[in-house]
C-alpha cells in the first residue's frame, strides 16, 4: 500500500511540476486508460478525416488545388500513424485499436460524419475544421504524456499549411462569380455549427474534463477553446465577406469576446451516437478499405519471408 | 575486443524529449551495454533514460539513394504555409 502511495505521489508531483510522463514511468491505470481512449480516438479522426476530402481529389478544379489536397490528405494519414504509435507506447496494440474503430466501438470526431457536397467544402474544412483542430492540438503539444506531446508537435508543424490552403480556396470563390460566392456561403452555413461542436460538450456536461485537466492532458476547457475559436474566426469571415449563420453572434464590449447562439446539442449527440448523415457510409468505407488492403499486407509478409529464405540459402 | 558486438547508444536528456543518438560502444550483451553507456555517456547528468541497440539491427538508407529519396520533397512547395496567398490583415493563421 505504501508502495502504491509513494508511486502515486511521485507521479502526481511530476505532473504538478510540469514534468513529462514517459512510457516506462509508473502511471495510474486510469491515466493510461484515458490516454489510450483519447489518443486512439484522435488517430481514428485523422484516418476517417481523409474520407470527406478523398471525395474531391479527382474533381479538384485545378492541378494546383489537386496537389495541395492530395498533400493534405497524405499528411492526415501520417498524423494517424504518429498517433497510433503514441497510443501503442501505452500497451494497446494497433490491431485492437483498428478493431475498435471498425466495429464501431471507438469514436472519432463527429464532424467527419457530415457530407462534402461542393468544392467549397474543401475550403470550409481547411478553414474551420482544421482551424478548430489546431485550436485543440496546440495545447496538446504541452500535454503531460511525452509521446503524445511529441506527436502533437510534429502534427501541428505539418498542419500549418492545411488551414491556409482551405482559406485560400474560399477567398478565391468569394472573389469569383456570384454563384461561386454563394457556394462559399452555403458551405459556411453547413459547417459552422458542426465546427463549434468539435470542441465537445459544454464543460458542465463533459464528464472526463476535470480529471484530464488535473492530469494536464487537457490544458483548457472545451468552452474556453470554443470561445477562442469564435473570437478568432469571426474577423476571418469578415475578410471573406460571408456571413456566419448565427443571428445571435455579437461582439460583447464588456467581455471582449463574441457572444454566440445556443448549440444544438441534440444534433451533436445524435451524430455521436451513430445517426449523423454519413456515419454508416464512413465506417463502411473504412472497413472496405481495410479489407481490400488485406492482400497487400499478406503480400508484404510473403515477400519478407521469401527475402529471408533467399538470404539463408546464399549463406 | 573479443569480438564483442557494437551497440549504438541513445540518451533521453530529460523527460519530454526524444532519445537522441550520442555514440556507440562495444559490450558483451545489452545489459553490459547499458551499464557502460551509463558510465561513458551520463557522467555529468546528461540523461534520465538510456536505449541501446545492437548496430547490426539498424538498417540505414544508402547514401547513393539520397537523391531519389529526398529530392522529390524539394519541389513540393505547396506543402508549406507560405505557398498560399492570403491578405495581410488576416490574423491567427
Amino acid at each position: 500500500m505504501d508502495n502504491i502511495n509513494s508511486l502515486e505521489h511521485r507521479f502526481q508531483s511530476a505532473i504538478d511540476n510540469d514534468e513529462k510522463i514517459e512510457a516506462r514511468d509508473w502511471m495510474p491505470d486510469a491515466y493510461r486508460k484515458t490516454l489510450v481512449r483519447q489518443i486512439s480516438q484522435h488517430a481514428h479522426s485523422e484516418i476517417v478525416g481523409m474520407l470527406p476530402e478523398g471525395n474531391w481529389i479527382t474533381r479538384a478544379p485545378s492541378l494546383k488545388r489537386k496537389l495541395a489536397l492530395l498533400a493534405k490528405v497524405q499528411d492526415e494519414a501520417g498524423h494517424g500513424l504518429y498517433l497510433y504509435s503514441a497510443a501503442e507506447t501505452l500497451g494497446v496494440s494497433r490491431d485492437e485499436m483498428l478493431d475498435q474503430l471498425h466495429t464501431g466501438k471507438a469514436k472519432y470526431s463527429s464532424i467527419f460524419n457530415y457530407p462534402t457536397l461542393t468544392w467549397a467544402d474543401m475550403g470550409a474544412i481547411g478553414w474551420l475544421v482544421d482551424g478548430a483542430a489546431i485550436m485543440n492540438q496546440v495545447p496538446l503539444c504541452r500535454c503531460s504524456y511525452g509521446p503524445y506531446a511529441r506527436a502533437m508537435v510534429r502534427v501541428c508543424k505539418e498542419e500549418s499549411f492545411h488551414q491556409r490552403q482551405g482559406y485560400e480556396i474560399l477567398l478565391t470563390l468569394c472573389n469569383g462569380t456570384p454563384e461561386q460566392k454563394a457556394m462559399a456561403q452555403d458551405s459556411l452555413n453547413r459547417w459552422w455549427w458542426p465546427s463549434l461542436m468539435m470542441f465537445g460538450p459544454s464543460d458542465a456536461d463533459s464528464p472526463h474534463s476535470a480529471q484530464s485537466m488535473a492530469w494536464k492532458i487537457k490544458r483548457f476547457s472545451n468552452d474556453e477553446l470554443r470561445q477562442r475559436f469564435v473570437d478568432m474566426t469571426v474577423p476571418q469571415a469578415e475578410i471573406l465577406g460571408i456571413t456566419i449563420p448565427d443571428p445571435l453572434l455579437k461582439y460583447n464590449e464588456e467581455t471582449g469576446h463574441y457572444d454566440f447562439g445556443p448549440i444544438d446539442w441534440d444534433e451533436f449527440w445524435e451524430v455521436v451516437n451513430g445517426n449523423g448523415p454519413c456515419n454508416k457510409e464512413r465506417l463502411a468505407a473504412r472497413v472496405k478499405a481495410h479489407e481490400d488492403g488485406a492482400w497487400v499486407r499478406d503480400a508484404a509478409v510473403a515477400h519478407a519471408k521469401k527475402q529471408q529464405q533467399a538470404k539463408l540459402s546464399v549463406a | 575486443m573479443n569480438n564483442w558486438p557494437l551497440f549504438e547508444v541513445f540518451i533521453r536528456s530529460k523527460n519530454g524529449l526524444n532519445h537522441k543518438h550520442v555514440g556507440s560502444l562495444h559490450a558483451s550483451d545489452a545489459h553490459m551495454a547499458i551499464q557502460n553507456a551509463r558510465d561513458v555517456y551520463t557522467r555529468r547528468s546528461e540523461g534520465v533514460s538510456i536505449w541501446v541497440v545492437e548496430a547490426k539491427h539498424i538498417t540505414a538508407s544508402n547514401p547513393d539513394d539520397s537523391e531519389a529519396l529526398f529530392d522529390p520533397a524539394e519541389d513540393k512547395i505547396y506543402r508549406h504555409p507560405t505557398f498560399y496567398d492570403l491578405p495581410i490583415e488576416l490574423k491567427h493563421m
